[in-house]
């Protein structure tokens, strides 16, 4: 009986979500045992034509990380689309955009500006890189830029979600064991807790009631308490509105959560929802102090959408689709 | 008519690329370009962040090093807000630092640039990799690879949290210690990752230099270049991954510079090429003459092949014996031979593991003194450490909340990037005749890379955005004839 | 910037209590409010998620305007300081984001003004109808004003 055939890619990844594979450590050699892996850029050697040449759906499942803001990328996934039984958008690029998803606040000409021009070290040039070049020998080709970032269900049909930044390798092994025993639940599931963070987190006990800021602290302006909640602390913890099944990493390393296993099920917008919950705590009904709250959160962007602006409502219209968004 | 070999993408390696090889009418290569076709444009996008959340946004720029850019990141900030750190958050941070290296080198050894070595240049495709490594070296000795991996990593998420991602930086210290009962774990996982190193540096004896084929190729012209090389050293010019100044040697050795980050735009600058989208770095004191060897030319070298070629010993004793016989071993100092890279890399796995060792039994990282509160306004800041893959350099200006209004990320392997698209041409160049390519072929030509330890994620963080398209149309002797602009 | 016939479109998300019921009475009374309002009743602003406001800019609508009790005056107690704390970190985003002052705005509306309704739609669609169409494709000012280019020496 042949081997299952699984393939991997990275679109605009930074490879941790290859990492996080390796980190299954031990457990890697029950997978190649399970199954076959056939495409895996980072490990291994097949090339792109070697995916041309399977046939459509012969492997089981396309795990793609990193967001798609290049058509070199948006190639492969739909690629990979024809080639895969299922294909699983894994990490928060592929899930939400990632924080890459942040370059969507810029537009392409303000980076571009900056980024062969304004830099401190760039050499002074007018030399910028080309979609197409001609050199003495001939053609060369760079993929285009989509004008924004996107999440990789705004490209192509997706069957499951593996959330984080990076997924755990826990919540990775259970999506594979699942994924190996067809015991996968119903199509577009997020493959994690379907709770808050909160329920995981060792300082749940100390979590008040009624969470209640009277003031926000900076990370950096306050040395946290390693044993009670942070939210009660004064610092600006995601846990509350963010999906649990990461074991509340970042809490144990005694900083906040950042939000990057997304929202829980019926949650489509991560930073309003995030920004709702955290505003609603504000312990003050005075205008003039409420305001003086919410100057202790300078970049809102950042806090609440770190890794998900792509998929949230302003971004992820039909201008956020393929072209220039004119 | 020239034809064109595509080898899409290159494998074993951090991120994106390509390499297109064109021939000329006897088959023979006119020029193999090494094209990165990613992007994502971290400087523009940190415009508007929060300070303290930059080092947790860079670490995104690489999965692999994500630590790398966390701490230089981190530096950044103790600069921005004029603070430092108390010794015991430096000690903590650099015992951090130290598994980091040991076990993103050894992924390199085992995962990623070895398989070329240990089961083969030419092996069968489905086999240059790591399970081919496994099967070569035995799952025993695989399973204790794996398992020190494991253990190394989770020792640096006991710190950090998240081993991909870890958040421990801040600011004026860390935010998480080492707990007195736990230190004995450190110590004992620091002497098994000593062992972990030595043991590496033995299978390179065997499986590398023991083979005359293999050695031969390290030393052979096709594989070598003659560049300036760059490296952290402290004040006995030792190599230092943490903290030091920022040396290059030129090509003949001999010290070329040597200044602080905080110096870092009097010193290195970006050389801009229509054909790929990573920004060749270069020394600003000799300019850009293009993609040349030589000390008339600009072009630099990082990682460890250069950090060796720059530092003048290395502070650990087992480190410096390895030191001495590799620079025996190629003849001395400047070593120029690319696929000495793997070398060098294994001689630092064994300096970061003995360093490791130092820090973990010192009584001071179980301190509860690790961090300090900023007061100073923040104003800019530089960092810089060695990543694996070469000397990284975060800077950041801020306004007086510590919103970022501009970042400047001189990444590793920009470092060289230049000297990777001089290697790729030239292997193609000595390796392909008569237009005849097979996988094991170009395996070799991707070998020229994949000696660097590249990391593209890295190395292309920036976006350019909307480009203006201007073809270029050049005659036969290469003198542009007509220019087509759009979009400008 | 826009044409001679754009009209702006405005939702209105209104409590039940107060907002509604004075639009209700401007409606009764025969106060004329243009047309480019589309109410949506919720039973408190309290229940405005700031994803209604988003996912309206994201169906097209140019301005959303939030009415609720006067504060002290919320028929469930509380509602509407959540409405207001809310608000407050909705309006940072909305500039952060690039979305106009004018677009996004919280009103205290009571049941028996409603002539102060008039007013303000009065006033919201003046404005907009100046601002133009919300588009997506307007490119963002910068978060943060960028510092003047390096003098650059040109080769």
């Amino acid at each position: 009986m042949p081997k299952p055939k699984v393939g991997l890619y990275w679109c605009a990844s930074c490879g941790g979500c290859e990492e996080a594979v390796v980190d299954l450590a031990e457990k890697i050699l029950d997978v190649v045992a399970a199954v076959d892996i056939v495409f895996w850029p980072v490990a291994l050697d097949f090339k792109k034509e070697d995916v041309e040449a399977m046939a459509d759906g012969e492997m089981v499942a396309a795990f793609i990380n990193g967001a798609v803001r290049l058509s070199e990328q948006e190639e492969m996934v739909n690629l990979l689309r024809r080639k895969a039984q299922y294909v699983i958008a894994f990490g928060s690029c592929a899930h939400l955009g990632g924080i890459p998803g942040l370059a969507s606040l810029f537009d392409r000409e303000s980076i571009f500006q900056y980024v062969y021009g304004q830099a401190p070290t760039v050499a002074p040039t007018d030399v910028r890189p080309q979609t197409q070049v001609t050199v003495p020998e001939g053609e060369l080709k760079l993929p285009e830029f989509w004008d924004k970032v996107r999440a990789l269900d705004q490209v192509i049909d997706v069957d499951y979600y593996l959330p984080g930044c990076p997924p755990t390798p826990k919540v990775i092994a259970n999506a594979l064991t699942a994924l190996l025993e067809g015991k996968l639940p119903a199509k577009g599931a997020v493959l994690a807790s379907s709770r808050a963070l909160c329920y995981e987190c060792e300082r749940n006990a100390t979590k008040p009631e009624k969470p209640s800021l009277t003031d926000i602290k900076r990370v950096w302006e306050v040395i946290a308490d390693p044993d009670t909640c942070l939210l009660a602390q004064g610092i600006i913890c995601l846990g509350p509105v963010t999906r649990g099944g990461c074991d509340a990493q970042c809490v144990k390393g005694n900083m906040p959560c950042t939000g990057c296993f997304g929202p829980l099920d019926r949650v489509h917008d991560f930073g309003a929802k995030g920004l709702s919950a955290i505003a609603s705590l504000f312990a003050s009904n005075d205008e003039a102090e409420l305001e003086k709250l919410a100057d202790k959160i300078p970049d809102v962007t950042g806090t609440f959408y770190r890794y998900s602006l792509p998929a949230s409502f302003l971004f992820k219209s039909r201008a956020a689709l393929k072209g220039d968004g004119q | 008519m020239t034809t064109k070999i595509t080898v899409d993408p290159i494998t074993r390696l951090e991120g994106h690329g390509r390499i297109e090889i064109f021939l000329n009418d006897s088959g023979d290569v006119d020029r193999a370009y090494f094209v990165i076709p990613e992007l994502r444009g971290f400087e523009k996008f940190a415009v508007g962040r929060r300070a303290e959340d930059m080092p947790q946004i860079t670490s995104r720029i690489c999965g692999v090093c994500p630590t790398a850019h966390h701490m230089a990141s981190t530096k950044a900030l103790d600069d921005l807000f004029h603070i430092e750190p108390p010794p015991a958050a430096v000690k903590i941070r650099e015992l951090l630092y130290s598994m980091f290296m040991l076990e993103d080198h050894a992924l390199h050894f085992y995962f990623l640039g070895g398989p070329d070595f240990i089961v083969g240049p030419k092996a069968p495709k489905a086999e240059r990799n790591i399970l081919g490594v496994i099967g070569k070296v035995g799952v025993e000795v695989a399973g204790q690879v794996i398992a020190m991996r494991k253990e190394l990593r989770e020792l640096i998420a006991y710190l950090g949290g998240k081993v991909i991602h870890p958040v421990f930086g801040l600011p004026g210290g860390v935010a998480k210690g080492v707990q007195k009962e736990d230190q004995e774990r450190f110590v004992k996982a620091a002497e098994s990752g000593v062992d972990f190193a030595l043991f590496t540096l033995k299978a390179f004896h065997d499986l590398v230099l023991a083979n005359k084929e293999y050695v031969d190729l390290i030393l052979s012209e096709a594989y070598t270049h003659k560049t300036y090389y760059m490296g952290l050293v402290d004040e006995q010019n030792r190599e230092n991954f943490y903290e030091g100044m920022i040396r290059v040697v030129g090509p003949d050795g001999k010290e070329f510079e040597r200044f602080k980050v905080q110096d870092y735009v009097e010193h290195v600058a970006e050389h801009v090429e229509p054909w790929t989208y990573v920004k060749f770095m270069f020394l600003k004191n000799v300019g850009w003459t293009g993609f040349e060897d030589g000390e008339k030319s600009g072009v630099y070298s990082v990682a460890p092949l250069a950090r060796l070629n720059a530092a003048d010993g290395l502070a650990t004793p087992k480190a410096q014996e390895a030191y001495e016989e590799y620079l025996q071993t190629l003849g001395g100092k400047p070593v120029h031979q690319t696929l000495a890279n793997h070398w060098a890399r294994v001689v630092e796995m064994v300096y970061a593991a003995e360093r490791f060792l130092e820090l973990a039994r010192d009584p001071e990282i179980t301190s509860t003194e690790i961090r300090r509160i900023p007061t100073a306004t923040p104003t800019t800041g530089a960092g810089v450490v060695e990543a694996p893959r070469g000397t990284l350099i975060h800077q950041y200006d801020t306004d007086e909340r510590g919103i970022l209004t501009r970042a400047n990320l001189i990444v590793a392997t920009q470092g060289n990037a230049a000297r990777i698209a001089m290697s790729v041409d030239k292997a193609a160049k000595a390796l392909v005749h008569n237009g005849n390519v097979d996988d094991g072929l170009l395996n070799m030509v991707e070998m020229a890379f994949r000696a660097y330890d590249p990391c593209h994620a890295c190395a292309t963080h920036a976006l350019p955005g909307q480009m203006p398209l201007i073809v270029s149309l050049r005659d036969a002797q290469g003198n542009v004839i007509r220019e087509l602009v759009r979009g400008e | 910037m826009a044409n001679e016939d754009y009209e702006p479109t405005i939702v209105a998300f209104t409590c039940t209590w107060c907002t509604y019921l004075a639009a209700d009475l401007a409606g009764t009374s025969r106060m004329g409010y243009p047309a480019n309002l589309r109410i949506i009743r919720a039973m408190c602003s309290g229940r405005i998620d700031p994803q209604f406001v988003l996912s309206a800019f994201q169906w097209g609508a140019d301005g959303v305007l939030i009415g609720g009790c006067h504060p002290g005056d919320c028929h469930y107690q509380e509602g509407n300081y959540k409405a207001l704390r809310r608000f407050k970190l909705l309006k940072k985003l909305a500039a952060e984001l690039g979305i106009e002052d004018e677009r996004l705005r919280l009103e205290w509306i009571s049941a028996s003004e409603a002539d102060k309704f008039r007013d303000v739609v009065n006033d919201m669609v003046e404005k907009l109808r100046r601002l133009g169409p919300r588009s997506q494709a307007q490119p963002l000012p910068e978060a943060v004003p960028a510092p003047a280019p390096e003098e650059a020496v040109h080769a």
